[in-house]
């Protein structure tokens, strides 16, 4: 048993699809069910699996701004690129960020960290935050500095580092934080009067460690159907009959289709840890602007691990490329081959918008698969 | 980004672990998960344990669809 393949079964999932399309006759002529995946891999696997594809042409599936790398404002970058240069400072990432444009242009080019790499500046690429330890520990001459991004899910695991910095009594490493969170960018999308979501697929890791519960809130407020799904792609479309159905009875509530990992309440340890180093911010989305309350930074207490501090930095939110919509794309507005610079001026070789740069982005997704 | 597949513990001292899949094992912190046990399937992302499997869910969601995916089947037939 591996809990992966059997959650890819055709005959299932053929089974759906049929139920998927007699419900969705029953809806009015010219009625349309706009769902809209909060989350990069949902927006991954539905291309791969050409899930658009198989629904009925009634039932609308909208990428929302659901990658961390792909929200992560230019003047971050800036800022991480600013660090990089020193002498004294590693900085150690997630892969996808290093290709992520700054709004600092050398040549008519968006710089990046992996361009400034090829010029020396000190960019080591991580699969787990753990690395950055490991990295501060056999560089003691040298200041570590982690790019903290990430949703509920890895910002868990990322503030995990400054515990064990605690306990181990690293002095040299720290966090540059731009976490997001799920709920309040779910609550700009909603009040943004030029789209029209019917409903959400909820974010799979995201709830694992939130919980079913975190959007109640938002479900009654706005009477709007959240449906929690894994990844897997029976999963996927099983998790989009329920949300027709929600709509069908004219219902909304939180249903959590994914109860082999997400709890009611979520992961308390993780959401203790959460509590414990971070507090509630306004932060700056790439693509959408400030939202308010919408990230995490460090507390106060735990200023001395936040590389914003030790460092001095002044982050501005970055001015947006004009060409460039990925702000449309990020809340659903319009769909990435709309854009004109798509698959001309911007590719996942050189791309000019975050939604290219990540391999999660709705514009990459949509290159590699749909095109 | 929040990707992350489930893993068996094959061995663990409470904070770190060995987790396997298919024969591939890796390390990973298991800080973030409650008694982490030899034999628990647990969810890695970034080298963490995030949450663990509920294998008897997990087994209700397979048996749910192999009855739908028999229906399927016995429709075509």
């Amino acid at each position: 048993m591996k809990y992966i393949d059997e959650f890819k079964n055709p005959n299932a999932a053929k089974a759906i699809l049929a139920k998927i399309a007699k419900l969705a006759e029953t809806l009015p002529a010219g009625k349309s069910i706009n769902i809209m995946e909060v989350c990069g891999s949902h927006t991954m696997a539905i291309a791969r699996f050409a899930i658009k594809e198989l629904l009925p042409s009634n039932i609308d599936l909208i990428s929302g701004p659901g990658c961390p790398v792909c929200v992560t404002d230019s003047g971050y970058i800036d800022a991480a690129m600013k660090l990089a240069l020193r002498d004294d400072v590693i900085i150690a990432t997630f892969g996808d960020m290093v290709n992520v444009p700054g709004a600092i242009e050398q040549h008519h080019d968006s710089l990046t960290l992996a361009k400034i790499r090829g010029e020396g500046a000190h960019v080591e690429v991580c699969y787990s935050p753990m690395r950055a330890v490991e990295l501060a520990e056999s560089n003691p001459e040298h200041e570590v500095v982690f790019l903290a991004i990430g949703f509920e899910t890895t910002a868990a695991p990322v503030v995990s580092l400054v515990d064990i910095a605690i306990k181990k009594e690293i002095g040299n490493l720290s966090l540059l934080t731009a976490f997001k969170l799920v709920p309040p960018a779910l609550e700009a999308l909603a009040n943004d009067p030029e789209l029209n979501i019917d409903a959400f697929l909820s974010p799979a890791h995201v709830s694992a460690i939130i919980g079913a519960d975190a959007y109640k809130t938002f479900v009654h407020k706005h009477h709007t159907p959240c449906v929690i799904a894994s990844f897997e792609p029976v999963d996927i479309i099983y998790g989009i009959e329920k949300i027709i159905e929600q709509i069908i009875n004219k219902e909304a509530f939180v249903d959590n289709q994914y109860k082999r990992v997400v709890k009611q309440k979520g992961n308390i340890i993780a959401l203790k840890i959460l509590e414990k180093y971070l507090e509630t911010a306004d932060v700056a989305w790439r693509g959408i602007g400030v939202i308010p309350q919408s990230g995490m930074k460090l507390r106060k207490k735990y200023s001395k691990y936040d590389a914003e501090q030790r460092f001095g930095l002044q982050i501005k939110p970055g001015i947006p490329d004009k060409r460039c919509r990925c702000g449309d794309v990020l809340k659903g507005k319009i769909k990435p081959d709309k854009c004109a610079m798509f698959a001309e001026k911007c590719t996942p070789l050189n791309p000019v918008g975050p939604c290219m740069v990540s391999s999660e982005g709705a514009c990459a997704a949509w290159y590699k698969y749909r095109r | 980004m929040c990707l992350a597949i489930p893993m068996r513990i094959v061995d663990t001292d409470g904070v770190s672990a060995r987790v396997e899949v298919e024969g591939t094992s890796t390390d990973a912190n298991v800080s973030l998960i409650e008694n982490p046990s030899v034999g628990d399937y647990v969810i890695i992302h970034a080298g963490f344990a995030i949450e663990k499997l509920d294998e008897k869910e997990a087994k209700n969601r397979i048996a749910l669809f192999d009855e739908l995916g028999m229906t399927e089947s016995a429709l075509l037939s």
